[in-house]
C-alpha cells in the first residue's frame, strides 16, 4: 500500500467512484488516488482489463479518468480540486458487428 | 493576430530552463511553455516547494535544480506553465492548450527540451495496476511525499539505484532490488572505464547509492532473468530467475526501469532526420554542433536529443541560448567555448554507463504473448505476424494492427515496436523505421478544437 | 567509371504507381495471364490509398462514375473471399443528411433522376429511419438520401491485401523505385528509367495519383492536376452510437464510427499538400468549423477528443472526375489517376475494367467522360 510521509499540506476532499478521498493540496489526482489506495483507475478501452498509473508524467495515458463528466483526463496531469467527481473510465468494447 | 516571439522553448527541465534563461538574458524575446504547474522538469520536479526533510531524502543533486529554477525566475523569459504543446507547423506556428483552451504563437526559433521517457519494459504483467516506472515512484515522492510500502524495484540503470536509495532515506526501503544486468557486462564495459574516470564523481556517487541500499538490508538479486509480474486485477508478486533458481517475491507494487530514451515526439512530428544510436539503443534526432536539427529553426537540447543527464542538459541549454543570441547579433564573450569543454567532461562517463547498463536483451525481444502497445493491447506476436504478412515497417504495421494509434501516440511502445520489426526482418535496429508522429501530440477535446481562436480569414471548404 | 549495368526487366505491362488503382489493375491483369511489373516510388498504399477515410460509397456519385462504382460494389460485397482478407469491410448505410426542405427536395430530384436511368441504389429515408442508425443526432435533421448497403473498409489493409493477391498471381512489385523517365524505344516498347535500372513493356499504365501529372505531361498530354490534402481526424473511443457513414448537405463533413468506437471525421477541409516532399500537413484552424459541425449534428461528440489527424495527398481534377482510359497520342499507354478524393471505393472495379480494356482492347463501361482528351482539347480551344 502507498502511504504519505509526514508533513503534508492542506487537506482537499474529492470523490472517486462516489467514495470520499482526502488529498493534500497540490497533489495530482493520480497521486491522491494512489495515496488513498486506489490503483485501478480504468478499464482498458480494448479488453476491459484493469489499468492504473504507469508513468505519472503525462506520457502513457494509462491513468485516464473521467473528471466532472469529462472523459479522458490524465489523472497525473490534473491537480486535485475540492469536490471533484472522479470516475473510472469504462471499457468501450466492439459492438459485436465487427 | 498571431503573437510572434524570437524563441519558444518547450519544456522546463534543466535544458529548457537554461536555454530560456540565457537567451532572455541576452535580450531575445523568449516564451517557455511547459506542461507542469512548476518549473524543474521531471528531474527537478517540484524542487521549489520541497521542504528540508524531502530535500534530505532526495539528495544534493536534486537540490542543484533550485539555482537553475531561481535563475530562470529572475530572467525576463516569459513562463507559461500548464501549457501542453500539441502541434508545431512547418510555418513555426505552435498550437497549445492551456486552462482548457487552445492558444497559438509563432517563434523564429523553437527549442525542444522535452527530456526523456523511460524505455518500454514489455514483460508479462507490466500492464497491471501497481506496475509503474521507477521514475513514476520518484515523481510520487517529489510531488506528494508518497511512497509505496510493498514494493519491488526491477531492471537496470542508475535511476533504479537512485530511487532505491531515496526510498531507503525516506524510511520506505523496497522489499528487493532485482537487477537484470547480465553476467559479463562489467568486462564488456571495462574498456570504457578509463574515459569515465574523467567524470569520476558520477561513478563515486553511483557506488555510494548501491552501498547505501545494501547497507539498509535491502535484498539485492543480481543477474535476474525471465521477469514476470504476477496478478489478476492487481499486482500480487514478481517472479524471476536468478542465481540458478526461481524466485517469487510477494508485493503489491513493482517499479520497472531499463534506462531512459529521448522523447522525440516534436522532432518526429516535424520530420527531422533521426538516427539509431547503437550505444544508447534508441533513436535520436540528428543534431549539428549548435543542437540544430535538419529543420534549421528547430533545436533539440538535453535528453530529448540523446541521453546525457541533467547537468549535460543544462550545459546544452546554456550553449543554445547563448548561440541564439550570438546569431541574433549579440557579441560572443567566449562563454560558449568554455561551456562546450565542460559538457565534454560531463559526458565522459556516458560510454561506460551505456555499455554497462545496456537494456536487458529480454526487453528488446519480448515473448509473443507479451503486450507491447499498452494503449491498443497489441502483443509482440501480433507485430511479428504483421511482419510475416509482408508489412514493411512500423507505419504499415500501425495501419494494420493499431500499434501506436492509441492516446499515447506511440510514446511508450515506439522503440520496442521498431526493434521487434527489425529483428523479425532479420535486420539490425539501425535499419528500422519509426512511426510517423501525427498531430495532435496529445489528445485535444473536440469542444476545445471547436473554439480554436480565429487567426485569419476562413475559407469555406468544398463538400466532398 | 561504369556502374555495373542492370539488365532491363521486361513484362507485358509496367504500372507506375502502387496505390489501390495500380495494385488492383495489377491483380486483374495478372489474373488474365499478363506479366506485370508495378513500380512504386515509396511503399504500396503510402499515400491517398492507404490514408483515406475508407468510405465504400456509391451514394452521390457523378453519373459517369456510377457504372464503375456498381461494378466495384459487387466485388466489395465478396471481398473477404476474393482477397483472403476481410479488409475491415463492413456493410453500413452511407447517408447525406438534410436539414432543410430545399435540401431534401434536391435529394428527391436526384433519386428520381437515378431511377429514370435505371439505378435504384439511392433512396430517401425519413428521420425515424435515420435515427435507427444514429442514436445521437440533431433535431434539425429531417431526412436523408442514402445507400443502405454501402459501407466502409480499412484503406491500408485493403490496398495491402490487393497487393498480396496480385503478387500471388505473379505480379512483381518494386517498391522504393522512382520512375524517372518514360520513353518509347524503336521496337515500340516503353522504357521506364529508374535508379534501379530500366523496366520495359509494350504497355504502360499510369496510376500514380498526384505524381502522374509530370509523366503525362512529359508524354505530351498535360492535365491540370490540383494537389489536394483532405484532412482526417480520429477521436478517442465512444460507446457505439452511429452505424452509418454520414455526410450532410451544406457541411463539408464525412463522419463514421468504427467498430472499435473511434470516430473518423473527414470530408474536405484541406491541409497543406506538398507532393515534392511527399508531405501533407494538417493545419488546425480550419478544423474549428468541422469540430463545430460535428458537435452540432451529433451532440455526443462533445464528449470526445481528437487523438490523431492526418492528411493524404490526392490528385483533384478541375471537374472532380478522374482521367481514365487510353492515351490519345500513344498506342499502349493508359491512364487511371486523378480520382479527386473519392477513388477508394472505385479501386477494385476500376482495376477489373482497366484489365479488360488493356487485355481485350475494349470494355463495355463508357470511359469517354474520363478521357484525357477533355483537357487537351480544352487547352487547344483556348
Amino acid at each position: 500500500m502507498a502511504r504519505r510521509l509526514a508533513g503534508t499540506g492542506t487537506a482537499v476532499r474529492f470523490s472517486f467512484e462516489g467514495m470520499a478521498v482526502e488529498a493534500s493540496a497540490g497533489d495530482t489526482v493520480a497521486a491522491a488516488l494512489l495515496a488513498a489506495g486506489h490503483r485501478n483507475l480504468r478499464a482498458s478501452a480494448v479488453s476491459g482489463a484493469p489499468r492504473g498509473p504507469y508513468c505519472l508524467m503525462g506520457a502513457c495515458f494509462d491513468c485516464m479518468v473521467s473528471i466532472d463528466g469529462v472523459a479522458g483526463r490524465q489523472a497525473c496531469m490534473t491537480e486535485v480540486a475540492p469536490g471533484m467527481d472522479v470516475r473510472r473510465m469504462a471499457a468501450i468494447l466492439d459492438d459485436g458487428e465487427g | 493576430m498571431i503573437r510572434e516571439v524570437d524563441v519558444a522553448v518547450i519544456g522546463a527541465g534543466p535544458a529548457g530552463l537554461a536555454a530560456a534563461t540565457e537567451a532572455a538574458g541576452a535580450g531575445l524575446s523568449v516564451v517557455l511553455l511547459d506542461e507542469q504547474p512548476a518549473p524543474g522538469g521531471q528531474i527537478y520536479r517540484a524542487v521549489e516547494g520541497a521542504d528540508a526533510g524531502l530535500m534530505h531524502i532526495l539528495g544534493r543533486d536534486y537540490a542543484e535544480g533550485r539555482a537553475l529554477v531561481a535563475a530562470f525566475r529572475a530572467s525576463p523569459a516569459e513562463y507559461l506553465p500548464g501549457a501542453s504543446v500539441w502541434n508545431i507547423g512547418t510555418d513555426r506556428l505552435i498550437d497549445f492548450s492551456r486552462g482548457g483552451a487552445i492558444a497559438c504563437l509563432r517563434a523564429a526559433s523553437i527549442v525542444a527540451a522535452t527530456g526523456a521517457l523511460e524505455r518500454p519494459c514489455p514483460i508479462p504483467g507490466w500492464t497491471l495496476p501497481g506496475v509503474t516506472t521507477v521514475g513514476a515512484l520518484q515523481i510520487l515522492l517529489k510531488t506528494s511525499a508518497v511512497v509505496e510500502d510493498d514494493l519491488v524495484l526491477a531492471g537496470a540503470g542508475p535511476l533504479l539505484w537512485l530511487v532505491a536509495s531515496q526510498l531507503v532515506a525516506a524510511g520506505a526501503p523496497p522489499r528487493a532490488v532485482v537487477e537484470t544486468v547480465p553476467k559479463g557486462r562489467m568486462s564488456a564495459a571495462l574498456s570504457r572505464l578509463p574515459g569515465a574516470l574523467r567524470s569520476a564523481g558520477y561513478l563515486r556517487k553511483g557506488l555510494g547509492l548501491i552501498a547505501a541500499v545494501r547497507r539498509a538490508g535491502v535484498a539485492v538479486h543480481a543477474h535476474a532473468e525471465a521477469l514476470e509480474v504476477e496478478g489478476g486485477a492487481a499486482v500480487t508478486g514478481l517472479r524471476f530467475r536468478a542465481g540458478g533458481r526461481e524466485h517469487r517475491i510477494a508485493c503489491s507494487a513493482v517499479g520497472l526501469h531499463q534506462g531512459v530514451i529521448p522523447n522525440q515526439q516534436i522532432s518526429r512530428l516535424l520530420r527531422c532526420d533521426h538516427v539509431w544510436d547503437a550505444a544508447q539503443h534508441c533513436f535520436r534526432p540528428v543534431l549539428d554542433a549548435h543542437f540544430r536539427t535538419s529543420v534549421p529553426w528547430l533545436h533539440v537540447v538535453g535528453d530529448a536529443g540523446g541521453i546525457g543527464g541533467a547537468r549535460a542538459a543544462a550545459l546544452q541549454g546554456r550553449i543554445v541560448g547563448l548561440d541564439l543570441a550570438v546569431r541574433a547579433g549579440r557579441p560572443d564573450d567566449g562563454r560558449i567555448g568554455a561551456l562546450r569543454a565542460e559538457l565534454d567532461r560531463d559526458l565522459a562517463v556516458r560510454p561506460f554507463l551505456e555499455a554497462f547498463y545496456a537494456p536487458d536483451p529480454a526487453i528488446l525481444n519480448p515473448a509473443d504473448s507479451t503486450i507491447v502497445c499498452r494503449c491498443e493491447e497489441v502483443t509482440a506476436g501480433t507485430v511479428r505476424a504483421a511482419v510475416r504478412l509482408g508489412a514493411p515497417g512500423p507505419n504499415q504495421v500501425k495501419s494494420l494492427i493499431r500499434t501506436g494509434m492509441g492516446p499515447c501516440q506511440g510514446r511508450v511502445c515506439g522503440v520496442a515496436v521498431s526493434t521487434i520489426i527489425a529483428a523479425a526482418q532479420g535486420a539490425l535496429p539501425d535499419r528500422a523505421d519509426y512511426y510517423r508522429i501525427r498531430p495532435p501530440l496529445k489528445p485535444v477535446p473536440l469542444t476545445e478544437l471547436a473554439a480554436y481562436p480565429v487567426i485569419g480569414p476562413e475559407v469555406e471548404a468544398r463538400e466532398p | 567509371m561504369n556502374a555495373p549495368s542492370r539488365p532491363t526487366r521486361r513484362a507485358d505491362i509496367v504500372i507506375i504507381g502502387g496505390g489501390i488503382h495500380g495494385c488492383s489493375a495489377a491483380l486483374y491483369l495478372a489474373q488474365r495471364g499478363m506479366s506485370v511489373i508495378v513500380l512504386e516510388k515509396d511503399s504500396v498504399g503510402r499515400h491517398a490509398s492507404g490514408v483515406n477515410a475508407g468510405g465504400v460509397r456509391r451514394l452521390g456519385r457523378h453519373l459517369a462514375e456510377v457504372p464503375i462504382s456498381l461494378r466495384s460494389m459487387a466485388i466489395w460485397h465478396g471481398v473477404a473471399d476474393f482477397l483472403d482478407d476481410d479488409c475491415g469491410f463492413q456493410v453500413a448505410p452511407q447517408m447525406r443528411l438534410a436539414r432543410t426542405e430545399a435540401d431534401l427536395a434536391l435529394m428527391r430530384a436526384r433519386v428520381a433522376q437515378m431511377q429514370a436511368l435505371g439505378y435504384s441504389h439511392e433512396v430517401i429515408i425519413g428521420s425515424n429511419e435515420i435515427r435507427q442508425h444514429i442514436h445521437s443526432l440533431s433535431d434539425e435533421v429531417i431526412g436523408a438520401i442514402a445507400c443502405l448497403d454501402d459501407g466502409f473498409a480499412q484503406p491500408y489493409q485493403t490496398t495491402f491485401a490487393i497487393q498480396r493477391k496480385a503478387k500471388a498471381l505473379g505480379a512483381r512489385f518494386h517498391e522504393g523505385v522512382l520512375a524517372e523517365q518514360v520513353a518509347r524505344d524503336r521496337g515500340g516498347d516503353w522504357q521506364v528509367t529508374t535508379p534501379e535500372g530500366t523496366f520495359a513493356a509494350p504497355r504502360l499504365l499510369l496510376t500514380g495519383g498526384v505524381w502522374s501529372g509530370q509523366l503525362a505531361a512529359a508524354l505530351g498530354e498535360p492535365v491540370p492536376i490540383i494537389p489536394f490534402a483532405p484532412m482526417m481526424l480520429v477521436t478517442s473511443r465512444l460507446r457505439p452510437f452511429c452505424h452509418a457513414v454520414v455526410g450532410a448537405a451544406g457541411v463539408p463533413l464525412s463522419f463514421k464510427q468504427m467498430p472499435n468506437g473511434t470516430v473518423v471525421i473527414g470530408g474536405g477541409r484541406p491541409g497543406l499538400p506538398d507532393p515534392a516532399t511527399n508531405r501533407a500537413e494538417t493545419v488546425f484552424h480550419p478544423l474549428r468549423m468541422s469540430a463545430q459541425a460535428c458537435i452540432s449534428l451529433f451532440p455526443i461528440m462533445a464528449e470526445t477528443s481528437i487523438v490523431r489527424t492526418w492528411a493524404g495527398l490526392e490528385a483533384r481534377m478541375p471537374d472532380d472526375i478522374p482521367v481514365v482510359g487510353r492515351s490519345q497520342l500513344h498506342e499502349g499507354l493508359y491512364y487511371a489517376f486523378g480520382f479527386s478524393g473519392h477513388g477508394f471505393q472505385l479501386g477494385l472495379g476500376m482495376g477489373s475494367i482497366m484489365a479488360e480494356l488493356i487485355a481485350t482492347g475494349s470494355t463495355d463501361v463508357d470511359l469517354a467522360p474520363f478521357s484525357v482528351g477533355r483537357f487537351t482539347s480544352l487547352q487547344a480551344a483556348t
